[in-house]
Formats: structure tokens, C-alpha cells, sequence
């Protein structure tokens, strides 16, 4: 059925590990090759750190899954080399329509703010965005992708983690200090611990078609209430690459899976919502029933779970994909700087903290969408259907409509991370947000705030074109005594600037100075996450010394910090 | 803000007669439309969604 899309077949290639009488170890060992696996790999590996990754399958994601890429995840894409890609290939819808039965409620465009290198969302197949992630992972060395590798055993302690890997050679064990558990919903991992991801199960089932059109259709999603061709149930219609348009229709709880994902039940339904005259091929078809649930905690020794093994939510709001991309990055750091003995082993810890916050929150945007498009009770659905009468007229009923709303990047403001804010700013960031991106100019050539940040510490610091000495003193201090990189923001280029120093950024466009609310002296320290730990009006290096150290998880709870400073010891 | 329970209407029954008169004609379905409608219109116009709970928890409370 499915034309516009070949799945890849990536080769077995034979372990050395099989030939090893003793289990080989590895720093850490990714159990799943879907989006959250692929980008944790990838991620170690800008960090330095090597990854086995173990896959049962040999290829990408089949059939249609996750469609919608927020900017975040853009974003971190980009930080990993590979949202070009997707960018490229990716469609943007701008403009919506929202059906009530038989007539248009309202239609809307969506008015994303500008200057930013990424768009606020884009629509492509999971396949692509996986196929896109595997060829970056070959660039490194550091990554280990080993297909048709089933994890069969798996023996879990304080100290490592050992699995015994089946392949079409045979069976072998490893040992790992990281194991990083991505293998999807119901991952073996979680079941063969004997741990739990809980929650509520939707009485609900949602067929999924993938339409190719045979001519132009408008590029628009349309989301119906109670349409005449499906009554009392909800659809919708969005926009994929390659002329194919996702359909969601919602089934009911009594419908018969296998019966309506037939060719002959499908085709009229889809012909109601499109248009007698509209000529389509049907591309792919499967049901579903959805689940909002979690771990209680995404540790288990040193085990990590992460992406929908750890934390899984129904489709509306696209906080699936996006949820656990966004998890990835927030472990993959920790677990460099432990294994590097930059930071205390409770570092790791806050990433149980703040993706617990992370997955709550989409957990509670994601129902309260599902709750809207599949009302609970008689008295929901009539607030729900009042609302919608409402909204053709008077545009407040608009913001109550629910089809799903756009992914937003999960911000930790109660991070035990962050350095409190003693300052007062204009802006609507904060420690524990994600930065705004801003059109930039470098060397006197067009760039973006969001390449510049990441992978490492970094302060942003404005500052007047002319640096003194003392100036140039304690940022080369700051650069490196405390190994922080430095952005250096001003108006016009610094004078006799020294390039080993850092990056000398012009803001062109004036959105950092207002985005950040930047002045002189204004500094920013971003985490090798992109994550604002602390942001001062004022410069200081002890300030910043502590906001690092801060960071890093010196100064949570079970650590000690012996006589020496510069010497801090986790206790375990 | 809080939720403002003193007297506060400018006429207490003609805003009492208004309510019950769109209500005369109607069948109990859409007497429920139209209190859901009201509710939406006046829970926008008081905006603070702090003092709509409150008055929320008040409607729920009382037997």
C-alpha cells in the first residue's frame, strides 16, 4: 500500500564483542534506534562519550507515527547537525480551519514570531526524521549501531547494568556503567525489570490513513467536531511531505479494529471529507488506542529511561516525539560530565526531576486536548459544543477550543540547577528556560544566536565595543579557569578583538538586547543543554564560578565537598 | 482579586427576571445550552481564573 516511501534496510555487521569470552564493557549501552536512541547517540557523541546501540529491527520507523516536529526539537536537531534535513524536507502549515458539523466555525493564521533560525513546527513522516538520524550517526566513530540486536536478558545493579544481546550470529553479554532504555512504550527493558508505566488508558480507538492526493489541495489543517460524515466523533486532516495527508478519525471505543481499517469502509468516509471530486490513494491505514501514563521514576540503578518507554501521551498536542527528544538532551549532558568527572554522580538524579516536570506537563496538555475532542460526560460535551457554537461569533471561544495545541519546550523554572534570580529583567525568560533565538551577525556575516549556544558551558555577556583590560582579564578568566565559552555581545564589532577569547556577536537585529533584556554587563550561563541556569545584570566571576558549580549538581542534597574546593566527591 | 459576594448587582431583580425569562420558552436542552453559553461569556468577561474557581468551589459546596 505504501508508494511513497521505501524503508532502508540497514546491514548486520558482526560484533567483535560475539568472539569476547568476557562480557565487554562499554560506558554506555542505548537499548532502542527510534528518535530518542539515535539522538542520544548522536548527542554522546558531539560529547565525546561512545555508545553501543543495540535495534531488533533493521530499519526505520514503518508506516505512519509521529508527524509534528516543534521548534524545540528543531532546535535541538540543529544543535546535533541534522535539522537541515528535516527543515527542507518538512511542510509548514499556516493557516487552519475548524469545522463544527456542518459548517466552518472559524479559520485562523498561525503568527509565529520571527527571527528565529528554526520554524515553529514542521509536519514529516517519523521515518524520514529516523533515516535522517542514522545517517548522522555515521559521521562518528564513537557511535555503535549494531541492527537485528535483541536485548534477551538483563541483569541490573547499583554499580552496572549486564544484557545479553541476541543477533543473527548468536548470543553475547555486555556490560555497561549507562543504560540508556529508548525501546518505545512497551519496552522489554522496563517489562524485564518488572517496573510499571501507569496511568490512563482512553476508551477511545483513532484510525490513522496516509491519503496521496492526485491533485492540488490546500495546504491547511482541518480539524472537524461532529462532522456529517462521521457523526459524533472528531476528524482531521494535515498535511506530510510527499503530496500525503494524514487522516484521523476518531472510532469509538465499540468499533471493530479490523473492520475499519479495510480499504472498502475507509474510502467513503474519506470521500465525505475531502470532496466527491477529490481523487486520492489510499497510502496506509492502521488503529489505534492511546495512553497517557509514566514511570513513577525514569531511574532504576543505572538504568535511564527515556522517549515513550519512560513517559507516553496521546497524540494531540504532538508531545509524543517531541516530549522525548527533549528528555534525550536533558540526560545525554549529565551523563557526560559524570563520566567525565566534571560533576557528582547526583547529577544525574535531576534528570528523574526535571523530565518528571517535563512529562507531567505534556501528560496535562495532552489530556486536556483529548478531554476536549472526546468529551467524558453528557455535560462536557455540552460546554464543548456551546464553546464551538460560540466561537464563529466571539473570538474568546476561540482560545477555548482544544484540537491540540503546538508543542512549547518544557522550561524548569524549580530546577535544583538554577542559580536563583536576585536581578530584575524585562523579559519573559528565565533560569530554567530554553533561550529565544535571535538573527545575529559573526565576522560580518548572517547567523543565528541558537548556533552558538550548547554542547558545552557558555556565558553570554554584553559588552561595549571597546574592552578594557580588566575586562579582557576576567573573561579570559572566566574562559579559561571556569572552561566556559564566551558569546560576547555588542553593538558595533570590539576593537582589537582577540578571537581566542570567544565569539564576538553583533546584534543586529536589537532582538537579543530585547529578548534578553541585554545591556552592558548583562550575562547569560547557559547549560551544555541550552538550558539558562542563572543570568545576572552585573558580571561576576565568583557569581559565576558558583552558578556552574551550581549546574553541575555540587550543591544538591548527598553530595560532600571536601576540605580541597576544587575536589568535590558525590556520596553514593 | 477575589471573588466579590457582597450586593454588587445595579438592579438585583431585573437581572433576576432577565434570567428566568430566557429560560420561559425554552426545553430543558436548551435551557442547558444557554446557561453553558452564559457561563463562557460571563467566565470571559470576569477573566481571572483564580476568582472563577473560587466561585466555582462556592457553586460546588453548597448542597
Amino acid at each position: 500500500m505504501q508508494n511513497t516511501y521505501k524503508n532502508p534496510i540497514y546491514p548486520y555487521i558482526r560484533s567483535q564483542d560475539i568472539d569476547s569470552t568476557q562480557p565487554v564493557h562499554h560506558p554506555v549501552i542505548i537499548v532502542g534506534a527510534g528518535p530518542g536512541g539515535l539522538a542520544l547517540s548522536i548527542d554522546l557523541a558531539l560529547h565525546g562519550i561512545k555508545s553501543v546501540v543495540l535495534d531488533d529491527n533493521n530499519t526505520v520507523s514503518v508506516g505512519s507515527r509521529a508527524i509534528c516536529f516543534a521548534k524545540r526539537t528543531l532546535e535541538i536537531m540543529n544543535r546535533l547537525g541534522c535539522s537541515k534535513k528535516m527543515v527542507d524536507k518538512g511542510v509548514t502549515w499556516k493557516h487552519g480551519k475548524v469545522f463544527f458539523k456542518n459548517e466552518l466555525v472559524y479559520d485562523f493564521d498561525l503568527l509565529a514570531e520571527s527571527g528565529h533560525k528554526l520554524p515553529a513546527f514542521i509536519n514529516l513522516q517519523q521515518y524520514y526524521f529516523e533515516e535522517y538520524l542514522v545517517d548522522r550517526t555515521e559521521d562518528f566513530n564513537e557511535v555503535d549501531l549494531r541492527w537485528k540486536s535483541k536485548v534477551t536478558e538483563i541483569q541490573s545493579s547499583a554499580e552496572e547494568t549486564e544484557v545479553t544481546v541476541s543477533c543473527p550470529d548468536g548470543e553475547y553479554k555486555l556490560t555497561c556503567d549507562f543504560l540508556l532504555s529508548a525501546d518505545g512504550s512497551n519496552s522489554n527493558i522496563r517489562r524485564m525489570l518488572g517496573l510499571e508505566s501507569k496511568g490512563q488508558v482512553f476508551q477511545d480507538r483513532f484510525l490513522i490513513a496516509d491519503v496521496v492526493m492526485k491533485a492540488e489541495f490546500p495546504t491547511e489543517r482541518w480539524f472537524w467536531f461532529d462532522p456529517p460524515f462521521h457523526p459524533n466523533q472528531s476528524a482531521l486532516l494535515h498535511k506530510q511531505p510527499d503530496n500525503v495527508w494524514r487522516i484521523d478519525l476518531q472510532l469509538g471505543w465499540d468499533a471493530d479494529p479490523e473492520e475499519e481499517k479495510k480499504e472498502e469502509v475507509i474510502r467513503p468516509r474519506i470521500q465525505a471529507m475531502l470532496g466527491e471530486e477529490a481523487e486520492f490513494e489510499l497510502e496506509w491505514a492502521s488503529v489505534y488506542t492511546f495512553q497517557c501514563r509514566k514511570m513513577d521514576r525514569f531511574i532504576h540503578n543505572r538504568v535511564f529511561f527515556v522517549g515513550d518507554a519512560a513517559h507516553q501521551v496521546s497524540p494531540f498536542g504532538a508531545r509524543g516525539a517531541n516530549g522525548c527528544i527533549q528528555s534525550a538532551e536533558n540526560l545525554v549532558w549529565k551523563i557526560a560530565s559524570v563520566l567525565q568527572k566534571q560533576a557528582p554522580y547526583s547529577l544525574l538524579e535531576t534528570y528523574d526531576t526535571e523530565r518528571q516536570h517535563g512529562a507531567k506537563e505534556n501528560i496535562l496538555n495532552s489530556t486536556r486536548a483529548t478531554d476536549f475532542i472526546t468529551p467524558k460526560n453528557d455535560m462536557s460535551r455540552l460546554f464543548r459544543d456551546q464553546t464551538l457554537k460560540l466561537a464563529k461569533q466571539h473570538s474568546f471561544a476561540r482560545t477555548l477550543v482544544n484540537s491540540g495545541r503546538l508543542s512549547m519546550p518544557c522550561s524548569y523554572p524549580e530546577s535544583p540547577l538554577n542559580s536563583s534570580e536576585k536581578d530584575t529583567f524585562a523579559s519573559d525568560l528565565c533560569a530554567g528556560t530554553v533561550p529565544k533565538d535571535a538573527p545575529i551577525k559573526v565576522k560580518g556575516l548572517d547567523d543565528w544566536l541558537i548556533n552558538y549556544l550548547g554542547n558545552q558551558f557558555v556565558l553570554m555577556v554584553g559588552v561595549n565595543s571597546s574592552l578594557n583590560a580588566i575586562q579582557y582579564e576576567e573573561l579570559e578568566f572566566i574562559k579559561n579557569n571556569l572552561n566556559i565559552s564566551l558569546l560576547l555581545v555588542s553593538d558595533e564589532p570590539i576593537q582589537h578583538f582577540e578571537n581566542a577569547l570567544g565569539i564576538n556577536i553583533i546584534d543586529s537585529s536589537e532582538l537579543i538586547r530585547q529578548r534578553y533584556d541585554l545591556s552592558e554587563g548583562t550575562n547569560y550561563l547557559f547549560r551544555p543543554d541550552q538550558v539558562i541556569t542563572g543570568r545576572w545584570k552585573n558580571l561576576s566571576i565568583s557569581v559565576i564560578k558558583q552558578a556552574k558549580n551550581k549546574a553541575l549538581g555540587y550543591e544538591l542534597e548527598n553530595n560532600y565537598v571536601s576540605e580541597n574546593n576544587n575536589h568535590v566527591e558525590a556520596a553514593q | 482579586m477575589r471573588l466579590n459576594t457582597q450586593p454588587n448587582l445595579t438592579d438585583p431583580d431585573t437581572f433576576y427576571a432577565a434570567l428566568t425569562d430566557v429560560h420561559r420558552q425554552l426545553d430543558k436542552v436548551q435551557s442547558e445550552c444557554v446557561n453553558a453559553r452564559l457561563i463562557l461569556l460571563l467566565a470571559n468577561h470576569i477573566g481571572n481564573v483564580d476568582v472563577i474557581k473560587e466561585a466555582l468551589t462556592i457553586a460546588e459546596e453548597i448542597e
